[in-house]
């Protein structure tokens, strides 16, 4: 990480992400091949943050730029770093057929549930009854107006080309730790040239919450985890669970 | 005679091989008729060669793609047709405002919407105005011939390294099937023999890290940038303007095309001279920048222009914008894929310069 003040909330999800993957990848000796990916969204300044290599996305299509990344200099750890609205919505399409390609990337999802860099409007992993600025009803989201939420890491799980998919949570020491170990085993799955790998991370959003920090972290637990259940979804490498530890 | 080659090549080949000989190690590309031949070309010869081809999800990954692939320093290409290259728009500006190379081929097709798939002249000002949001320009090439689609696609990769910028090649279906003889002029290169470039992100290996941004949140910062940008953009305009003349000496009369617009009109204003017409041809082969100064220059002596396009008129007005009010500026298109006959245009001469003749 640089020697510098993050512009995150309080509270905020984003910070300790940063962190976990700056230490995952500086633990695994590759700082020097890393290329960062984050796309417009509250972390797309993460270049100020991270002692990598980046490179800033359009909106939603951190996978398309992170796969021409890969393709043309292999030997490059690369790894996007985008939120709910980024890989759900506008850049599904990137996401789904990097998975598909079994692209050898690894991209850290952050889901918090609403879009933060906009001010708060509904995502498409915003639970049925939360109420957004773009979901305003009493009743929040509601399934016959708005949808339902995007379960983003069992869509990918699906697909034959998808490798490695976790769920975490940052809302607790060990929610945080597990979370670090996910992120290592992502990396070391694209270190082993085995494809795809994502870690989605179910990350509190106080501000656009209207929620204490606090409060942020039962929210998680009480109503995204029940959800979004934590775990890995898929995992379907060959060579590197030796390495899982 | 070493690379001298003589090769009867297909539009399209022509485009893709010009690619392969510049070093181009990615291409990106989906889908779309009429270019389909050009990215099945490349997945052919970017296999063989053991280098990067993609057929990517859609238009708005296909240049997503490039983005990142440039960000690496490797020369990347992508192409479409118009529907496409709107779609590639917002990425082209990324690419544009983070000054990356990269070299896109539209062979248009007639529209708005859908249209159809035949020869077009009607992404002009999407072409040579930026495309895209935000103050920028891309560099527009408009080849008029099998050999000048290699030697421009070649020239294209050139420019884009040597500016940093998004350069687009305009061409059409006619151009694409067309079958031409090609001389290779140029020396192969290969991509590991290019220089590096020292502004890649690729991994920080032996120095500090770095970024690649378009995001300016300071006013004054995003300013500067985008007088910088200008001012790169009036290098661009000093240098790289490039133009041919037909017959012009003594002409009364300057059509002016560009691209298969340009080859019809050459064979007018053929026909026009053997008939003792005095009118002559201006082919602009760069787009943007466009030879305002030339023409401004000719406008001095010759007092008529027309702008002959297949579309209602768009390059017109920047034939407008270099006569600059010094002579008349007639307009005669045919837009929605339809393609003049020789024999039109010739009619469509002769009238305007009887006209301009009996008002002499
Ligand atoms: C093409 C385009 N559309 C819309 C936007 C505006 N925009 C910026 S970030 C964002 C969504 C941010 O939400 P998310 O991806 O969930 O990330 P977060 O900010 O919550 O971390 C939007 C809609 C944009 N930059 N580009």
């Amino acid at each position: 990480m640089k020697d510098a003040a993050t512009h995150y909330c309080q509270g905020c999800g984003h910070s300790v992400i940063h962190r976990l993957t700056a230490e995952v990848i500086e633990e695994l000796g590759i700082a020097d091949r890393a290329v960062g990916v984050p796309p417009a969204g509250c972390a797309v300044l993460a270049y100020f943050y991270f002692d990598v290599d980046m490179i800033e996305a359009p909106h939603g299509r951190a996978c398309a730029v992170a796969t021409g990344i890969k393709r043309a200099n292999p030997e490059s750890i690369v790894f996007s770093y985008q939120g709910d609205g980024d890989l759900a919505a506008i850049g599904t399409a990137e996401a789904v057929h990097s998975a598909n390609r079994s692209e050898n990337i690894t991209v850290i999802f952050v889901n918090n549930a609403v879009y933060g860099m906009t001010g708060g409007q509904m995502a498409p992993t915003t639970l049925l009854g939360q109420r957004t600025t773009t979901s305003p009803a009493a009743a929040g989201r509601e399934a016959h107006r708005e949808g339902y939420p995007i379960k983003v890491s069992e869509l990918l799980a699906s697909l034959e080309g998808s490798t490695y998919i976790e769920r975490c949570a940052v809302n607790s020491v060990r929610a945080i730790r597990r979370t670090k170990k996910a992120i290592r085993e992502a990396f070391l799955t694209q270190m082993n040239g085995e494809g795809f790998s994502m870690v989605e991370i179910l990350s509190p959003c106080p501000t656009n919450w209207k929620m204490s920090p606090v409060k942020s972290w039962k929210w998680i637990d009480e109503v995204m985890t029940p959800y979004f259940p934590l775990g890995v979804i898929k995992d379907s490498r060959k060579g590197s669970k030796k390495d899982a530890g | 005679m070493k690379n001298k080659e003589k090769r009867l090549m297909r539009g399209s080949e022509a485009i893709g091989e010009a690619a392969v000989r510049a070093g181009c190690a990615c291409y990106f590309g989906y889908p779309i008729t009429p270019q389909n031949e050009l990215t099945e070309y490349m997945a052919r010869r970017m296999m063989d060669t053991g280098r990067v081809f993609l057929q990517s999800e859609s238009e708005i990954a296909a240049i997503n793609m490039a983005l990142g692939a440039a960000s690496t320093g490797a020369r990347v290409m992508t192409s479409s047709s118009s529907p496409g290259i709107s779609l590639k728009q917002e990425g082209i500006s990324f690419i544009a405002a983070m000054e990356l190379p990269c070299v896109i081929v539209n062979i248009v097709r007639g529209g708005p919407g859908l249209g159809n798939i035949a020869p077009a002249q009607s992404d002009y000002f999407q072409a040579t105005r930026g495309g895209g949001h935000g103050d920028y320009r891309t560099i527009v090439l408009a080849p008029a011939s099998v050999q000048e689609l290699y030697d421009l696609t070649r020239k294209s990769f050139e420019l884009a390294d040597e500016y940093r910028t998004p350069v687009l090649v305009l061409a059409d279906g006619m151009l694409g099937q067309m079958m031409e003889p090609v001389v290779f002029n140029d020396k192969e290169i290969l991509p590991e023999q290019l220089p590096d470039k020292p502004w890649t992100v690729k991994g920080a290996k032996d120095r500090p890290s770095r970024f690649i941004r378009s995001l300016l949140l300071d006013v004054d910062v995003e300013e500067e940038q985008n007088w910088r940008l200008y001012r790169k953009y009036q290098r661009i305009e000093r240098r790289e303007i490039r133009h041919e003349e037909y017959y012009m000496k003594g002409a009364e009369l300057a059509i002016v095309a560009y691209g298969t617009a340009a080859r019809i009109a050459k064979a007018a204003v053929k026909r026009c001279v053997e008939k003792n017409m005095r009118v002559g041809l201006i082919r602009p082969i760069s787009l943007w920048p466009f030879p305002y100064e030339h023409i401004y220059k000719t406008a001095e002596t010759v007092k008529h222009f027309m702008s002959f396009e297949m579309s209602t008129g768009q390059m017109v007005e920047d034939v407008q914008l270099g006569v600059k009010g010094r002579a008349e500026v007639l307009m005669y298109g045919r837009p929605g894929g339809v393609v003049p006959t020789p024999a039109e245009l010739f009619r469509v001469i002769s009238r305007a310069y009887n006209k301009i003749a009996r008002e002499k």
